[in-house]
């Protein structure tokens, strides 16, 4: 089993966001990796395993696109556990999911994966389009927003199951496919390969820390460094961002003393109850 | 500018209210665009829905096959596809619901067509307002091409009165291709009487300091006597208390209430993204120095334990 896991890097959600001039100041962002990426490389990784620390089968290859830096990013991730790595050297500022899809599109024509799995949405642009656009350029199956999943033992399907706004959906899908995880992905039992992990198979309910071990292993790991021109792709974005704005603001209100003062307050002055 | 095309999620009833918003939506962008709006439904048995799109829309076309009975995008993204060409559309909007978000960008891959996700504002025939950075910012987007996708904040457009009498046309279905994807069965959540997260007038949420989810009785018994849904912050729904859809934030769905009382909840950014547009805030939260309290109007420091229960009795001898 191939696995081609996208991993993106965003400016650390914690920090407050510099806005000048109609745009968003990331000079001095400290860089992460967005955490819906971090469940799919576990994910992916627990697809080849037996077991939390057992024996691996297949081979998980992470994908970023952005400049030079990103290798450190993508550093982490082979450190995690990831086979190697591919960089493709980009503006990531100036990417837009078009892009990132037809980008991922010639990365899957060459190194022909059995599953794509990406983070359901990358927390900076909150767009939630890669993994389906990828899915509909390909012509492939798509599940999106998984809490779990199942690889079938033959390595031909899998089982996820996915939370939707009516419930939790069960849906069975051929491969090759796109998935994108979701939250719940991490569970301790969320994820396994039928083929290699019993169903008692379980695992920390959290991506992995890097290991001492996993980390000097990395360091000779492959980081691929491919650029646009190579890969033929034409990353001009279908989306232009024409200006960013901060939000309205909230006022902090007041603080009331008691439970009768609060449902009085609601009551009277708000008059929401 | 060509027409404006809608995709309305079916029940047997009716369309779905969560869909009411996308063609108000779509509505103002049909001005835009100088177009007419027209309504697509797709499904199994779904010729109520039809008959209450028209109501919004100039014309409606109708996928009702049973090839189409599973809500797959593999599946319902080519019939999308087909509207768009049968209506000349220049616009495919639908709401970022979990079927929107699922289906829309793949309809946009097989349009060749750019996406915009959960628009709050439309400002042009392609330009539109949208939130990114957990709602930290506020973009002002341009989307190139012949032909625009968006998905829609539910919160940020209000539900389409209706009153129109559009044509309903039923589109004979073509060939079927799932690609080899099935959906094995949908586990409904257990319908409750509460309103729907998206749609209630008053929420109450819990977090990680309810501890455990039996914990969260104490809050739905708040919640009925107060008509409203129940929700829950992220750390709640990680640590298994209550299901995923419960969640609110970036990541769960987006409320905008009369009234929102956050309880045992710290306020991390990612929750703060979804329950800002709130016109009343309430915090209930033993610490004082919690973020939630500098969004909150109504800021009470205490326990849940103590506080939740002594509001029941507030709130009942109010409403007598």
């Amino acid at each position: 089993m191939k696995i081609l896991v996208t991993c993106k890097r965003v400016p650390n959600p914690e920090h407050k966001l510099k806005f000048g001039g109609g745009k968003i100041d990331l000079a001095s962002a400290s860089w992460q990796l967005n955490t819906f990426d971090e469940y799919a490389v576990e994910t992916a990784l627990r697809l080849t395993e037996a077991g939390k620390g057992g024996a691996r089968s297949g081979e998980v290859v992470a994908l970023s696109i952005g400049p030079k830096d990103v290798g450190q990013q993508l550093r982490g991730v082979l450190a995690m556990g990831a086979d190697r790595a591919i960089l493709i050297g980009g503006d990531d500022a100036a990417l837009d999911a078009w892009a990132v899809a037809r980008v991922v599109k010639a990365v899957v024509e060459r190194e022909k994966p059995d599953l794509v799995v990406l983070g359901k949405q990358a927390v900076d642009g909150d767009s939630n389009q890669v993994g389906q656009i990828l899915a509909g350029l390909l012509g492939w199956p798509q599940a999106t927003f998984l809490a779990s999943m199942r690889l079938a033992a033959d390595g031909k399907s899998a089982t996820v199951t996915r939370e939707v706004d009516a419930g939790v959906e069960e849906k069975r899908v051929r491969l090759p496919a796109v998935v994108t995880v979701d939250l719940r992905i991490i569970a301790k039992k969320a994820v396994r390969a039928e083929g290699l992990a019993g169903a008692d198979a379980e695992w920390d309910e959290s991506p992995r820390y890097a290991s001492l071990k996993g980390i000097m292993a990395a360091k000779k790991k492959e980081i691929k460094d491919v650029t646009l021109a190579e890969l033929g792709v034409d990353a001009a974005p279908t989306m232009k961002v024409l200006a960013y704005e901060a939000p309205p603001q909230r006022q902090a209100g007041v603080k009331v003393a008691s439970v009768e003062e609060l449902v009085a307050k609601l009551h009277n002055e708000a008059k929401v109850i | 500018m060509g027409a404006v095309l809608v995709f309305c999620e079916a029940d047997e009833k009716g369309v779905r209210s969560t869909s009411l918003p996308a063609l108000t939506a779509g509505a103002a962008l049909a001005k835009q665009a100088g177009g007419d709006l027209v309504a697509v439904v797709i499904g199994q048995g779904v010729a109520a829905a039809a008959a209450d799109a028209a109501k919004h829309a100039k014309r409606v076309l109708v996928y009702d096959d049973a090839k189409l009975a599973a809500p797959l995008a593999e599946t319902w993204a080519p019939q999308l596809v087909d509207a768009v060409k049968r209506a000349g559309a220049s616009a495919l909007l639908g709401t970022a619901s979990s079927t929107g978000k699922d289906i829309l960008p793949r309809a946009a891959a097989l349009l060749g067509a750019g996406m915009a996700s959960d628009i709050s504002a439309v400002l042009g025939a392609n330009r539109f307002k949208r939130p990114a950075y957990a709602g930290n910012a506020i973009e002002e987007v341009e989307i190139g091409g012949s032909v625009v996708v968006a998905s829609v904040r539910q919160t940020a457009f209000a539900p389409s009165a209706g009153g129109a009498a559009g044509a309903v046309e039923n589109v004979a279905v073509g060939a079927v291709d799932a690609l080899g994807a099935e959906l094995v069965a949908l586990h409904a959540t257990q319908k409750s009487a509460r309103p729907d997260l998206s749609e209630a007038k008053v929420v109450v949420s819990g977090g990680r300091g309810m501890r455990e989810g039996k914990n969260f009785q104490i809050l739905e018994e708040l919640t009925d006597l107060l008509g409203g849904a129940l929700g829950a912050s992220r750390a709640a729904c990680d640590a298994g208390m209550v299901p995923n859809d419960l969640q609110v934030g970036q990541t769960g769905r987006v409320v905008a209430p009369q009234l929102y009382i956050a309880v045992a909840i710290s306020g991390a950014i990612q929750h703060l993204a979804g329950m800002k547009g709130s016109k009343v805030i309430v915090a209930i939260n033993k610490n004082p120095d919690e973020p939630i309290f500098q969004v909150a109007d109504y800021g009470l420091v205490d326990t849940w334990e103590k506080a939740i229960p002594a509001m029941i009795a507030e709130v009942k001898k109010i409403k007598g």
